[in-house]
This record gives structure tokens, C-alpha cells and sequence, in this order.
């Protein structure tokens, strides 16, 4: 984000005034191997969902392979609630094209893909005029490429194995692992995906040094992260701050909360992340932290709720979205989801039965790591822990 | 409405050029489907074949990538799409009362096309624009902190 300021912060000349490229100038002297070693240093994780170590994905790249590589860069930012690759591709687009030069060393990559939701219009002429720049510059063209790709709508398409699908050319269905991306990905070759965000820290991380990016953070995570707060507070939106801050520090960043003024709960990472309530605030917002709380970081998207909010309804919304967004490859996702936003639909109209509440939570546990990717899981998140966390809400709407 | 399913030369040429940027050309698929839509106004099956036939794929296949994604339309849409998100940010926004004073307004359900062809509404998922929550896409456009007022004033200015 050191760049959002400035008006002009998604050109060239901005990005250079900033003393940009500067990373890749450095990196050009360094090896592959090195670069790999300096981020795995860095304690850099991945910032779009899952929290993988980078340069630990990074050197799954078998060494012995001699055809293509592939970088994706995930662009199909879809979490609800998260926002901060949109503002990362319009306002500092040379920090991600610099983070993939980089990377493109460091795993020997000739060619790049980065693939942007189809809603993201904007974002994406941005994007692409910065691409251009690029190429003119020759900082593109010499060795590496780019290909900027547009989605076409589909939630599911964030997950790395499901965008791949989508960029050959298919429905975006994940695919069975292993094998992982690193060994078969894209086109039948070896493939790293990552998120923007993630690529945005490796410039600074190879520029200043593994050990100022770790030390920016806790013991197991480096560095700062965008998160990405909405729902009711005073001041929604992008803050940059050290994976070490707590939830309740992050609320008053924001303003603190509106509405009644009184917090009831919040999603910490996305809306696949499990609900805190207003007395579980003191978490620290880095993968582990958040993993110790029973919740997780996710992408960092934060929505909060003052007391005045409904949790089943807030619930519903999301069971719709599920259902919705299921791609429907695997019968646990697909039938599950469906069924439960019916039950939820249900409770929140006045017509469900208080046993309803422990048929959902059933269904939703039996579920859970029976399917290809990591969907369903997401989804199990908000259904158990709004209803255990907030019983209370659910069963006065009941009948029965 | 229904323009001929065939693209120009000029066209044609983009195409090819989509098509070998990827290792394998049916990675431009989704971007020649855009393209397609843009030309022809939609995707019916007839666009659809005509695309299969530009990748050597089955019509089937080409049918399945479309009804997969939410921004292909299979069926005519009006000159202009008003996506509304509902999603849980948006919703603690107001979304809700949003779309009902859209659907006032237009005299129209979510999903449905106004009789004059001119506004396409839809409630859609996360559009991750959540910091300024109630807020729709308007054809291309993020209109971010929506009221009833300015949703009012956007719609005057659909042609």
C-alpha cells in the first residue's frame, strides 16, 4: 500500500518515483535458488485464503523438470467481504507485476497468466494499461510474459485447481489432488498460483531482506497484510497493518463499531470463516492465531456486527450464497448446501422446528472432508458456528 | 436484437491472437465467449456452435462453459444490467431494501428484463466492494454507497 496515495499511483512513473523495480533490479543478480530461500525466510503465507507457506509452494517445482512452468496469479478475488486485491490492481499494478518478475526467476517461469474476475472491469483495464507500460519498458517481453485472462463469474474459480480449469478453456471444477499444482497444473505443466497480494510482498521482501519482512510479524508469519473491514464500523475499508494485530485493535482502526455501538459478533476471514463473538475479539489476526481461536484468517475480510444485526438472517444470506456459488461436482456440496439454505430459509420465515437446528449442524459435520476441494469445508464454517454460537437467536424463531 | 452470428475479419484476427497466447488455444475460450457476447448480445446455442466450431470443440462443451458462468447470458438481455449485490456486507447495508425500491421502480423482479429492453435487474453475490456497501455493478461500472436517491439518478441516465 505504500504507494495508494498518490493519484498517478498505478503508472509507471509513479511506481518508479517510489523507487520501484528497484527489487527486480536486485533479484536479477541473485539465483533462483536464493530467491526461493529468501522468501521462505520471510515467513511470507499466503495471503488468499489458505496461509501456505510461499517459498515452501514455490520449490515443489520438481528440479528435474525441463519443459514450461507456469505462474498464475489468483485474481479472482470472490471472498465475501474481502476487497483488497481490487484495490491492489488498480492502484499499485507494477507492484504485482514486479512481484511476479521475481517470482518468475525464482521458479523459472516463462510465461504468466494472471486471472481476474469477470466482474472486475476496472481492475482490469488497469491492470492491463500497466501490462502495456511494462512491455514498453521492456521490463516484460525479455524472457517473461504476460497474459492477462478475465473470468467469467463463478466463486469457485478461487480455488487454484478450479481457476486452472477455467483458464483451459473449461467449467471452473477443481480438480482431485495430488497431484498439486507445483507438479501438474495449468496445460498439463508444473504451475505455481498465487494470490496478488502475496506476489505484492515479495518485492519489498527481497529489497529490505527476509528478516525485516519476518520480524514485521508473529514467529510463524511475516510480515503486513491488507484486511479488508466492512459491516458496521465508522471508517470500512483497506487497512495495512502487522499480522500481529488483534481483532479488537483492527475494529477500532476502523472507527469502531456503528449501528447500537455495541458489537455482537464477526467474521475475522471472509465468510467461510467461522463467527467470533463480541467477547473473542482479543485473537491475533495471523493464520495461526486465528487457527488456535477455531476460526480462520482466510483473506483477511473482516465484517462486523453490532447488536441490532439478526445472526440467522446474516446465516441465510450466506447459505444462499453457498448453494449458489456450489459447483456441484461433488454430491456433499451439492445436495448439502441446497438443503441447508432450504432449512435455514425455513427458520429465519418463522416455519422451522428447533430440531431443525441439529439436523443442519448433522448434515453439515457429515460432510466435511468428503469432498475434492476445500469448499464445503469453507461453508461448514459459518453453519456450525453461527448456530452454536448463537442458539439462543435460531431457536426463538422456531415453532417447535 | 439479433445481430448475425459471424464475426468480422477484424474479428477473426483477434481470435487467432487470443488463441495463441495460450499453450493450448482453447485456453481463450472465456475471453472469445465475451467477445461473442458483446457482438451478438447473447449466447444462444446457435453463437454457442458457431464459437465450438472457432476451437474444434463440441458444441456440448461450449455449452457447458456458458451455463457455468453467471456473466454469460443464454437468453436476450436489456441495454443495460443492474447487479445488485446481496451478499452479507451489503445486506447489513441495506441491500435488500435496494432491490425492492429497484423493483418499484422498474416494475420488474430480480432476474427479469424491462419491457422496453432497456434494464436487465439482478441481485448477484459478492462483488467485493464491500467498504462501500450498498452497491451494484451497472454495466461495467462499480456505484458504490448506493441510496435510493442515486440509484435513482443512475437509472435516469440509462438510455
Amino acid at each position: 500500500m505504500r504507494n495508494f496515495a498518490r493519484t498517478d499511483s498505478h503508472t509507471l512513473a509513479s511506481y518508479r518515483g517510489a523507487s520501484g523495480y528497484a527489487a527486480w533490479q536486485k533479484a536479477q543478480t541473485m539465483e533462483p535458488a536464493a530467491l526461493v530461500e529468501e522468501v521462505k525466510k520471510s515467513n511470507l503465507r499466503g495471503l488468499g485464503g489458505a496461509g501456505f507457506p510461499t517459498g515452501m509452494k514455490w520449490s515443489f517445482i520438481p528440479k528435474t523438470h525441463t519443459g514450461p512452468v507456469y505462474l498464475v496469479v489468483n485474481a479472482d478475488e470472490g471472498e465475501p467481504g474481502t476487497f483488497k486485491d481490487r484495490y491492489l490492481l488498480e492502484r499499485d499494478p507494477h507492484a504485482l507485476i514486479e512481484g511476479m518478475l521475481i517470482t518468475a526467476r525464482a521458479i523459472r517461469s516463462a510465461l504468466g497468466f494472471v486471472y481476474i474476475r469477470g466482474e472486475y472491469v476496472q481492475p482490469w483495464r488497469r491492470f492491463s494499461a500497466a501490462v502495456k507500460e511494462a512491455y514498453d519498458a521492456g521490463l516484460l517481453g525479455k524472457g517473461f510474459d504476460v497474459v492477462v485472462h478475465r473470468g467469467a463469474g463463478a466463486y469457485i474459480c478461487g480455488e487454484e485447481t478450479g481457476l486452472l480449469s477455467s483458464l483451459e478453456g473449461k467449467k471452473g471444477w477443481p480438480k482431485i489432488k495430488p497431484p498439486f499444482p507445483a507438479i501438474k497444473g495449468a496445460f498439463g505443466q508444473p504451475t505455481i498460483v498465487n494470490n496478488v497480494e502475496t506476489l505484492c510482498c515479495v518485492p519489498p521482501i527481497i529489497e529490505r531482506g527476509a528478516a525485516w519482512f519476518a520480524d514485521l510479524g508473529t514467529k510463524t508469519q511475516g510480515g503486513t497484510r491488507m484486511y479488508s473491514v466492512s459491516g458496521r464500523v465508522k471508517k470500512p475499508g483497506v487497512y495495512e497493518e502487522s499480522v500481529s494485530i488483534t481483532l479488537r485493535q483492527l475494529i477500532e482502526r476502523a472507527g469502531g463499531v456503528t449501528g447500537t455501538g455495541r458489537l455482537k459478533a464477526v467474521v475475522p476471514g471472509g465468510g467461510s470463516a467461522a463467527i467470533l463473538t463480541a467477547d473473542e475479539i482479543d485473537v491475533t489476526m495471523d493464520v495461526d492465531g486465528c487457527r488456535a481461536a477455531g476460526t480462520m484468517i482466510g483473506s483477511a475480510g473482516v465484517i462486523v456486527m453490532d447488536e441490532s444485526v439478526s445472526i440467522p438472517e446474516a446465516l441465510l444470506v450466506l447459505a444462499r450464497f453457498y448453494a449458489h456459488e456450489s459447483c456441484g461436482q461433488c454430491t456433499p456440496c451439492r445436495e448439502s448446501t441446497g438443503w441447508i439454505e432450504k432449512m435455514v430459509h425455513r427458520i429465519v420465515h418463522g416455519h422451522g422446528r428447533k430440531d431443525d437446528l441439529d439436523t443442519i449442524l448433522d448434515v453439515a459435520k457429515r460432510g466435511g472432508g468428503t469432498t475434492i476441494c476445500a469448499f464445503y469445508d469453507g461453508a461448514i464454517g459459518p453453519y456450525i458456528s453461527y448456530i452454536q454460537k448463537f442458539r439462543g437467536e435460531f431457536e426463538a424463531l422456531c415453532r417447535a | 436484437m439479433s445481430a448475425p452470428i459471424q464475426f468480422t475479419p477484424a474479428q477473426l484476427a483477434e481470435v487467432r491472437r487470443l488463441q495463441g497466447l495460450y499453450p493450448d488455444k482453447r485456453g481463450a475460450l472465456l475471453p472469445v465467449l465475451h467477445m461473442a457476447q458483446d457482438s451478438f448480445g447473447y449466447l444462444s446455442l446457435e453463437a454457442e456452435a458457431y464459437v465450438a466450431g472457432l476451437f474444434d470443440l463440441s458444441p456440448a462443451h461450449v455449452h457447458e462453459v456458458v451455463t457455468f458462468y453467471t456473466l454469460y447470458f443464454q437468453q436476450p438481455k436489456g441495454r443495460h444490467i443492474v447487479a445488485v449485490c446481496h451478499n452479507l456486507s451489503c445486506h447489513l447495508a441495506g441491500a435488500q431494501d435496494l432491490l425492492r425500491h429497484l423493483e418499484t421502480r422498474l416494475g420488474i423482479q430480480r432476474g427479469e428484463t424491462t419491457e422496453d429492453g432497456r434494464v436487465t435487474l439482478q441481485a448477484v453475490e459478492c462483488l467485493c466492494a464491500c467498504e462501500a456497501a450498498p452497491m451494484a455493478q451497472v454495466d461495467d461500472r462499480y456505484e458504490l454507497n448506493l441510496t435510493a436517491e442515486k440509484v435513482d439518478r443512475i437509472l435516469r441516465g440509462l438510455t
